[in-house]
């Protein structure tokens, strides 16, 4: 039985208005099988998926499921086979109870109302996450609302379970506990479909993988016979570096300063900042770890003068800056890369030309409050070069280049500045491999030439990778910082986790 | 079936094709129009569009018409490029109006020649006031610029009327709800002799000059478009919000009450309860169809003066109502809103999608 075939997809194509998504994919999963799905961002993974899920309709190819050809009109065609997903972003509601979603979710599919409290329970248990059924969505950790969607799928008859990038949100810890609850579904007879680019979490949990790259399928491999660079070689194609080498630095002086940061939150969905401190050395690239939500985007916002706050806790080489505008800032040396590439690092329908300007003012494109074109033009020329920004020229809508050379477009925009101090949200979030490497190289250079960088990023193994100091932040509290060597991954997941007892002098020992 | 699907990227072609779309559309409609109230299509639309601007006089009167519309529309446009929704032109024409008035009615006997600039300026800080009002309520009371724009037309109007009956009433009018007649050194000089256009072209002219400069040459006119496209990148980037929606607002009032002077001051002579026939409010429609871009907003400025001559001629010659006006503007507004869907979308004529995968 062990062998059969859960799920066939055979020749899947799938168009949109400019490109391929998907190219003849096809994709097989066994009985109790636990299968990675794995492509850089842009693969045609989510596109796969929401075809597997019945959301969208491929035009061309095969769905065989447990033996027979089927057609999926919607999503409740696939739960009704017995296929559950996970997405990426969760589809809660924030002021209901979790047993008001999942019966909300699942329609007449959640059979007898009075029975679903001890059926949430019973199961919750079952599979050890244990959820209650009348606490609201909004007072549960991400982990946990995870769970919530989990749950959801399995009060179905379950036979397939489809997780989109599960760990993302998650801390270390809660990523073993999670592997713990797939083992055991599997052990079960419910085949896993996990989705991720995180590679030694694949090698670790799962049997087979298929990898995308382009929309086609580029390989198909036992995770547990290769290594991470092997399958990474797969994802990206030959052509591509994909390792670095990554020094430690001690920095100089203190440039950045945050002295007794707190801050009061406007409405229920922001994070109070409480007693932040900590500083960033120039030469030297400091990480905050966390899991979204817990103040990043408020710390952010309140580095960059977007939401000013407070006096006298924001120091830059000494001199207060709470008062002073995002602009001003900038004139001191700031340089900033926000999480949004698209809306908010760069303006979407105007071209790289213009996005140039939009933060390169002070680098010498303006006579008397006019716009000297052929400056901008020469500047945003030197920036598509030097950083290796695919796009035809520099009359580009910014919205028309790739994750990845938006990426790199705005870093190096930034970094042409000639910063005093970097401060880059989730810099490599969604970009390709190659961009990567290139991207890590450009802030070590920066490093090397005294900038202070500061990374936030959700990315463990990009933190511990860049970062010369590491630190976390849960709930808005910042955890001590230690140098990145002397910081246990385990000892960084508690921190993540809000518990910054555990002495940081023993560790740093 | 007909569906529409979005494009990967915006079409130049129809950001451009659109407005043309449009016009072609408005004519075929109205020829329908005229044909349902029992006129000879082509030849109304003849007396509509082509008699009004057959000579010289009707070519001076066109471009009459257009100078207060065209100075409105330029600041709109400003507006519009800062996604500030402003629909207030026509109350801070209105204002630019009453101001002007106030200080002609001091010049009434005096040839001084700071009569007809201060005059003017006058009209330009009466619709600098009147915006100035809506961008305090905009940044210090968050309130929506939108309705408070109309909201603070009426209020104009009634501001006007009240002029008109009572402090700037003409003693030895008659108790008629007008102001004295201005005096010539008040008036704006006539540029051509025998007709009515005046100095107010050379206003507009300048404004098509200066705008188009700023919006496309200056830094702070970059910074404007940035915000009215993308806020949380000009809030990035650290661009000044209050500033911005200050001068944009600052300069549309500015350049809709000196219209407002210019009619004051220009053909009418005098104030009168029916400064503007909604001047303000069809300059809304001019920027759009102009793309918001200067150039744009004066060929479509000079349709619009075109569509209010033509209104007149079809009273007077088709004995037609002159709600016939609203309605081209009205059918040109509509049109142009649905051609644009066509600029992020394309048509498909979609067969089942299915059909293929059964194959």
């Amino acid at each position: 039985m062990d062998n059969t075939k859960r799920l066939e997809m055979i020749g899947i194509t799938k168009t949109y208005p400019g490109t391929v998504a998907n190219d003849q994919v096809a994709l097989s999963i066994r009985h109790s099988e636990i299968h990675a799905l794995l492509g850089e961002n842009g693969a045609g993974k989510s596109t796969l998926m929401k075809i597997l899920y019945g959301v969208t309709k491929p035009d061309t190819g095969t769905i065989i499921w447990n033996g027979k050809e089927i057609r999926l009109a919607n999503p409740a065609d696939a739960r009704a086979l017995g296929i559950g997903m996970v997405f990426q972003h969760f589809s809660l509601f924030e002021t209901l109870t979790v047993r008001e979603n999942i019966e909300l979710a699942l329609g007449n599919q959640a059979g007898n109302s009075a029975t679903l409290a001890t059926r949430i329970r019973e199961t919750s248990e079952k599979y050890g996450m244990p959820l209650d059924p009348d606490r609201r969505i909004a007072s549960l950790s991400t982990g946990e609302k995870q769970r919530v969607e989990i749950v959801r799928c399995l009060l179905l008859d379950i036979q397939l379970l489809i997780l989109d990038e599960p760990t993302s949100v998650l801390t270390p810890q809660e990523v073993e506990r999670l592997f713990e609850t797939l083992r055991l579904l599997s052990k079960e007879g419910c085949s896993i479909l996990f989705i991720s680019h995180k590679l030694h979490e694949v090698t670790a949990l799962c049997e087979s993988a298929t990898i995308l790259r382009h929309g086609k399928v580029s390989g198909n491999c036992e995770p547990k016979q290769e290594t991470p660079a092997s399958i990474a070689r797969m994802m990206v194609g030959e052509d591509t570096p994909i390792t670095h080498n990554a020094k430690r630095a001690i920095g100089g002086a203190d440039f950045l300063q945050v002295r007794q940061l707190s801050t009061t939150a406007a409405d229920t969905f922001e994070i109070a900042l409480k007693n932040v401190n900590f500083s960033v050395k120039q030469g030297e690239i400091v990480g905050i770890a966390g899991v979204a939500g817990n103040g990043q985007e408020e710390l952010l916002k309140a580095l960059s003068g977007e939401q000013p706050y407070g006096s006298e806790s924001i120091w830059f080489a000494g001199t207060a800056v709470d008062a002073l505008s995002p602009m001003q800032r900038r004139r001191l040396g700031m340089a900033f890369v926000p999480e949004d590439r698209l809306g908010r690092g760069a303006v979407p329908e105007m071209s790289l030309a213009e996005n140039t300007l939009l933060t390169s003012f002070d680098s010498g494109l303006l006579k008397k409050g006019f716009i000297h074109f052929p400056s901008v033009t020469k500047l945003a020329k030197r920036i598509i070069q030097t950083y290796k920004v695919k796009t035809p020229n520099e009359l580009a809508a910014a919205s028309s280049l790739s994750g990845g050379n938006l990426q790199k477009f705005i870093i190096g925009r930034e970094v042409e500045q000639a910063p005093k101090l970097l401060i880059m949200a989730h810099p490599t979030w969604g970009v390709d491999i190659g961009a990567q490497v290139a991207i890590h190289n450009t802030i070590f250079a920066l490093r090397e030439q005294g900038c202070a960088v500061l990374v936030i990023s959700e990315d463990l193994d990009e933190l511990y990778n860049i970062c010369d100091r590491l630190g976390a932040i849960c709930d808005g509290q910042v955890s001590p910082f230690v140098a990145t060597d002397d910081l246990p991954l385990a000892q960084l997941g508690q921190w993540m986790a809000g518990d910054f007892a555990a002495d940081a002098q023993e560790v740093a020992a | 079936m007909i569906r529409l699907e979005p494009r990967p990227a915006i079409s130049g072609f129809w950001t451009y094709a659109s407005p043309v779309t449009a016009v072609l559309l408005t004519l075929i409609t109205g020829a329908f129009l005229f044909a349902a109230l029992g006129q000879a299509p082509l030849e109304a639309l003849h007396i509509y569009f082509i008699s009004p601007i057959a000579d010289w006089y009707g070519i001076t009167e066109l471009f009459v018409k257009a100078v207060p519309i065209l100075l409105c529309a330029y600041g709109l446009a400003l507006c519009y490029r800062a996604a500030v929704w402003n629909i207030g032109a026509e109350g801070q024409l209105l204002m630019g109006g009453i101001f002007a008035s106030v200080i002609a009615v001091q010049f009434v006997d005096s040839d001084a020649w700071l009569a007809m600039p201060i005059t003017m300026l006058a009209g330009v800080a009466g619709g600098m006031v009147w915006a100035g009002i809506v961008a305090f309520l905009k940044l210090k009371m968050n309130t929506n610029e939108t309705l408070s724009t109309i909201m603070m037309n009426y209020i104009a109007l009634n501001l006007l009327l009240y002029s008109v009956h009572g402090p700037l009433k003409d003693p030895h009018g008659f108790n008629f709800p007008e102001s004295a007649l201005f005096g010539d050194s008040t008036l704006l000089p006539i540029l051509f002799e025998g007709t009515r256009l005046h100095l107010g072209l050379a206003f507009s002219l300048l404004a098509l000059a200066a705008t188009w400069v700023f919006i496309s040459r200056s830094f702070i006119g970059f910074q404007i478009q940035v915000m009215g496209q993308d806020q949380a990148a000009a809030k990035m980037a650290g661009f000044n919000k209050t500033k911005l929606v200050l001068t944009v607002l600052l300069i549309c009032g500015g350049l809709a009450g000196l219209a407002g002077a210019g009619e004051v001051a220009g053909p009418i002579g005098q104030l009168v309860p029916h400064i503007s026939p909604g001047y303000g409010y069809s300059a809304i429609i001019v920027a759009f169809l102009g793309r918001l871009h200067p150039v744009g907003i004066t060929l479509a400025g000079l349709l619009m003066a075109l569509i209010y001559m033509g209104g007149e001629m079809s009273q007077i010659f088709l004995g037609l109502p002159n709600a016939i006006t609203g309605v081209f503007q009205g059918l040109i507004l509509f049109f142009l809103l649905s051609s644009d869907v066509l600029i992020r979308y394309r048509i498909r004529w979609a067969s089942n999608p299915m059909k293929a995968g059964a194959a």
